[in-house]
């Protein structure tokens, strides 16, 4: 896939590299033992620690470092045994300590690899270049009162993981590709619920652009806080085209934070204020550096899951999926459990079939999610159960979908009720082909005479008579018999 | 009652066990010596209420027969820069008037736990950056000591000035202090007192208004080795709330006392480190330490040469490693959550005006020379090589314990100097901490026991330093070395 903006001096090439902050599932903080839990309410969940009090230390929470472990392994990537919390110092009033501690030079999960699926089944590797342990900030609320801001330091604290990715994508749709992959990874993994909404992943975008053919990279400007897939790939789209006017008008791309304007369609430079510090690292003289054992590493990947990519290649090695429809089923974790548990004894192309046309579909619909589907797993595995061993046709198993949608019944106690089984008694499928043919002696001529094209009308009719249940198959068998032998 | 003025903590828990005197008499006793000596400056909040209470509550317990332990009952200062529940703690700064913890520290609540009465909070320099007790925003502290034929006003050293003027003046049997560069042996050095700062991590930094965190610890202070043993005791342990604490259990201490107290030395191996010599040092500091190697060898001790060739870089190293951490640790101090706020038209404005206001100039110098030494450009320069160096004296005191069991060296260049001396000279300030920063640079257990006194009738402290962890060998030579000296003046004596 190529993605190239047209420029007066020709073709430019877009170089993206994404900065996540993904918040590590954990109930308790990165130093501190207070809750993390959403929607409290203001300054609830706040320790002696999270306000800095005086005289107060902050103490690893070990399911964090667990935690950062296990994602890098999800990434493939390098665990550094050896990693260091260092104190980013700045001034805000959100940020009690006047520090945010984080890792910089020695952070605890080094180069990895994410594989975008993109589309027609084709995939591409983007590079990680790092994934390090933060804490977040609190909150300053600037609209409940007039004059003063007020603090909410329930976020103060909260355990994030930065995911630096190299600066490897290229256009917006892998982008958005790269961040659906990265949030399927963590959400695999349990390490991140990946909810952008609520804030729980967060993306800087840095974005530069070069002619088409430059080695070199050029200046890049980091978009910050871009809280939605989409927006991210509009706030690449939107800042490229930027660059690129402003390099062909002559001007310089200075380095520089910019914020994305969705409802304006623009990214605008942040006061040089809000980000011009000297950050001032140096290792947290509070915190001992983090050691990790191989011992220890090599029994949190024991624990991992089957993750996407070895699902995906799995589904097509052992199932026979196309690509494409692999790539769908994995692409969340609870899709490709429910896809799995209905698969489980049946034909699983037809599952995957009815999985990402007709249930996505009704989700679709109804908005929302495989985890709230009407529709049990076990159930739509027996409706291809039903059509597999030919109780009923795929034209009633349709319907009988729609009874389950509506009701959430089993299939077969549908088809039992309404008495849709399909009529496969050649005796009684006989007698309707022979009546269907003497009410329409003009039509049968026809077919006689050799418009075989219309036997498909006769079928029609004999299906309609059955109400869809004779098997069509053995109608279309008949009717030939009849008609033509 | 006995209305002895200078209560050791031994002598007080024998009185106690003894029922020769209660709790609440002790406790009486000490807030009368503190109400009589205000003109000390030594406390900036008195907590007679919390201690009149908490010796009631001793002797109720001990009425039961259930003692908490040798510190049961014993009234002690706490230096202000420990933080204390319900008890106004301010690290002697404007920034902290008026906070009130509800929490305790670790240390403090061990000594709770352990049975001893809180008379109040003991002064200091401004957030313990001092070595003079002058920079406190509450005022600074007349060492009770005065100097033959004169009655110039002497500093009590710093920072736990408070602390040793309370001690040396009868206003506490002992007293809490914290050492970062020598906060604890030189103001000990300087009123005739054993001032112990422990191996760091020994005694949690939880609840310590943090001042250079890999170097701040807290210690003891007090008349004799033995005190200091029996407080340390009470005031060391693991604290998983601190990531820096040992998890080691604490050394028998007292027992190493007793081994040392007879005057024994036979086996201990003394190094005397040449680099300590320095030019222009005063005669009757360098009488006082031959006059240590000599009682130490005659208490059997081997007495060897020994070089710790960084030493004369310590200082300047101290001087960007502690203001770089005490930068980043004094940003909390924003006037945002807790503590002076001054109002300004902006955030920026009213973090300039409340911080200009909130710290003193001493404090303000050392934020604007931590932020220097880390700000882009001159990291590397300073706080890298700093740190570099750093590793490189802990080194040399390394290889020196190869070969012997403690160092013997002066605490301070001089006795207690008059209050306005080196006021206007930071440099001439810092050189107070010459013999002491190297020891907390590596992190060791070192102690100051008074040697005796100077041509004008003060004190003059000795510094031991040992092995990391080596407590006990410590507190022996400590224990022989008194025996030996025998120092038995007051403050106040000579007047």
């Amino acid at each position: 896939m190529s993605y190239l903006i047209e420029g007066r001096t020709g073709q430019w090439e877009v170089v993206v590299g994404l900065e996540v902050h993904a918040q590590v599932i954990s109930n308790a903080k990165l130093f501190s033992g207070a809750s993390t839990e959403f929607g409290k309410g203001p300054n609830e969940n706040v320790s002696l620690v999270d306000a800095a009090m005086p005289g107060m230390l902050p103490v690893i929470n070990e399911m964090a470092i667990e935690q950062a472990v296990r994602t890098g392994l999800g990434l493939r990537a390098v665990i550094n045994r050896h990693s260091v919390f260092e104190r980013k110092n700045y001034f805000y009033a959100d940020l009690p300590q006047g520090y945010q501690i984080s890792q910089f030079l020695h952070p605890i999960v080094g180069e990895g690899i994410v594989t975008l699926d993109l589309d027609g089944g084709e995939s591409r590797d983007i590079g990680i270049e790092r994934l390090h342990l933060e804490q977040d900030a609190g909150k300053s609320i600037h609209d409940r009162d007039p004059r003063r801001t007020m603090i909410d330091l329930n976020r103060s604290g909260v355990a994030l993981m930065e995911i630096v990715s190299k600066p490897d994508i290229r256009t917006p749709e892998e982008a958005g590709a790269y961040l659906r992959k990265l949030r399927a990874i963590v959400r695999y993994l349990g390490t991140c619920d990946g909810n952008m909404e609520e804030g729980s992943m967060r993306a800087d975008v840095n974005v530069s652009v070069r002619p088409l053919g430059e080695t070199e990279l050029r200046t890049r400007v980091e978009v910050k806080n871009v809280n939605s897939i989409r927006f991210v790939m509009q706030a690449i789209e939107i800042e490229a085209e930027r660059q690129v006017e402003a390099w062909e008008d002559g001007e310089e791309i200075i380095q520089e934070t910019r914020l994305f304007d969705p409802n304006r369609g623009e990214t605008r430079p942040m006061r040089s204020k809000e980000f011009a510090h000297d950050y001032r690292y140096f290792p947290d003289p509070d915190l001992l550096p983090v050691r990790l054992e191989e011992d220890y590493i090599a029994a949190i990947k024991k624990t991992l899951p089957e993750l996407p990519d070895d699902k995906k290649a799995r589904l097509i090695k052992d199932l026979g999926l196309s690509p494409y429809d692999a790539s769908v089923l994995v692409a969340d974790r609870e899709t490709a459990a429910y896809f799995e548990t209905a698969a489980k004894g049946r034909d699983a192309k037809q599952v995957a079939n009815w999985l990402t046309t007709n249930l996505f579909g009704a989700l679709n619909k109804r908005g929302v999610g495989i985890d709230e589907s009407p529709v049990t797993a076990e159930d739509l595995g027996a409706l291809v159960g039903l059509i597999e061993d030919g109780t009923i046709s795929s034209k009633i198993a349709k319907d009988v979908f729609e009874d389950m949608l509506e009701t959430g019944k089993a299939p077969g106690a549908i088809v039992e009720e309404k008495g849709l089984k399909q009529i496969t008694d050649s005796g009684a499928i006989e007698a309707i082909v022979d009546q269907v043919i003497a009410d329409n002696p003009g039509q049968a001529d026809e077919v006689r005479g050799g418009n075989e094209k219309a036997i498909g009308w006769f079928v029609g009719q004999v299906m309609k008579a059955s109400q869809g249940k004779a098997n069509p198959g053995q109608v279309n068998q008949l009717l030939k018999a009849k008609l033509l032998g | 009652m006995s209305t002895q003025k200078h209560w050791t903590i031994a002598a007080a828990a024998d009185a106690l066990a003894k029922g020769e005197v209660s709790s609440r008499e002790l406790t009486d006793q000490h807030i009368k010596a503190i109400e009589d000596n205000r003109i000390l400056n030594a406390f900036i909040t008195e907590s007679f209420d919390v201690a009149r209470e908490r010796a009631d509550a001793s002797d109720a317990r001990r009425a039961k027969g259930d003692v908490a332990g040798p510190m049961d009952g014993v009234p002690i200062a706490m230096k202000d820069l420990f933080c204390t529940e319900g008890v106004r703690t301010t690290a002697a700064s404007h920034i902290l008037e008026n906070f009130v913890p509800r929490y305790e520290s670790t240390v403090s609540g061990k000594l709770r736990d352990a049975g001893s009465v809180m008379l109040g909070k003991a002064n200091l320099d401004e957030f313990a950056m001092g070595s003079a007790n002058i920079t406190s925003y509450f005022g600074s502290v007349k060492n009770p000591w005065t100097p033959k034929g004169a009655n110039a006003d002497l500093v009590p050293g710093g920072s736990s000035g408070g602390s040793v003027a309370a001690v040396s003046g009868g206003l506490a049997i002992a007293a809490t202090g914290t050492d970062t560069g020598g906060s604890i042996r030189q103001p000990a050095s300087f009123t005739g007192l054993v001032g112990m700062k422990p191996t760091y991590g020994r005694c949690s930094r939880w609840g310590v208004v943090a001042f250079a965190s890999s170097l701040d610890q807290a210690g003891p202070i007090a008349h004799t080795v033995e005190d200091a043993a029996i407080m340390f005791e009470a005031m060391a342990g693991y604290d998983p709330k601190d990531s820096t604490s040992l998890d080691m259990p604490v050394p028998d201490c007292r027992a190493a006392v007793a081994a040392g107290a007879g005057g024994d030395a036979k086996g201990l191996r003394v190094g005397i480190p040449k680099e300590y010599t320095l030019d222009g040092m005063p005669a009757d500091i360098q009488k006082l330490w031959d006059q240590g190697v000599t009682w130490l060898k005659d208490m059997g001790a081997e007495i060897k040469d020994v070089s710790l060739p960084h030493t004369k870089y310590a200082l300047p190293t101290y001087y960007i490693v502690a203001p770089a951490e005490a930068s980043s640790n004094l940003a909390r101090y924003d006037g945002v959550r807790y503590g002076l706020r001054v109002p300004g038209g902006s955030l920026d404005e009213m973090y300039e005006l409340t911080r200009a206001e909130g710290f003193g100039d001493e404090v303000q110098r050392r934020i604007m020379i931590g932020t220097y030494v880390l700000s882009a450009g001159y990291y590397d320069a300073y706080y890298v090589k700093a740190q570099q160096v750093r590793t490189l004296i802990a080194n040399d005191f390394k290889s020196v314990f190869n070969d012997v069991d403690v160092v013997l060296t002066p605490t301070a260049p001089s006795a207690a100097f008059a209050k306005g001396e080196k006021m206007d000279d930071p440099i001439a300030m810092y050189l107070n901490d010459v013999f002491t920063v190297p020891a907390s640079l590596a992190g060791l257990p070192a102690m100051s026991v008074p040697g005796g006194l100077d041509a004008n009738g003060l004190p003059l402290g000795l510094q031991l330093i040992s092995g990391v962890c080596q407590e006990e060998t410590l507190f022996r030579a400590a224990a022989a070395l008194e025996h030996a000296a025998g120092f038995t003046a007051k403050a106040g004596d000579a007047s």
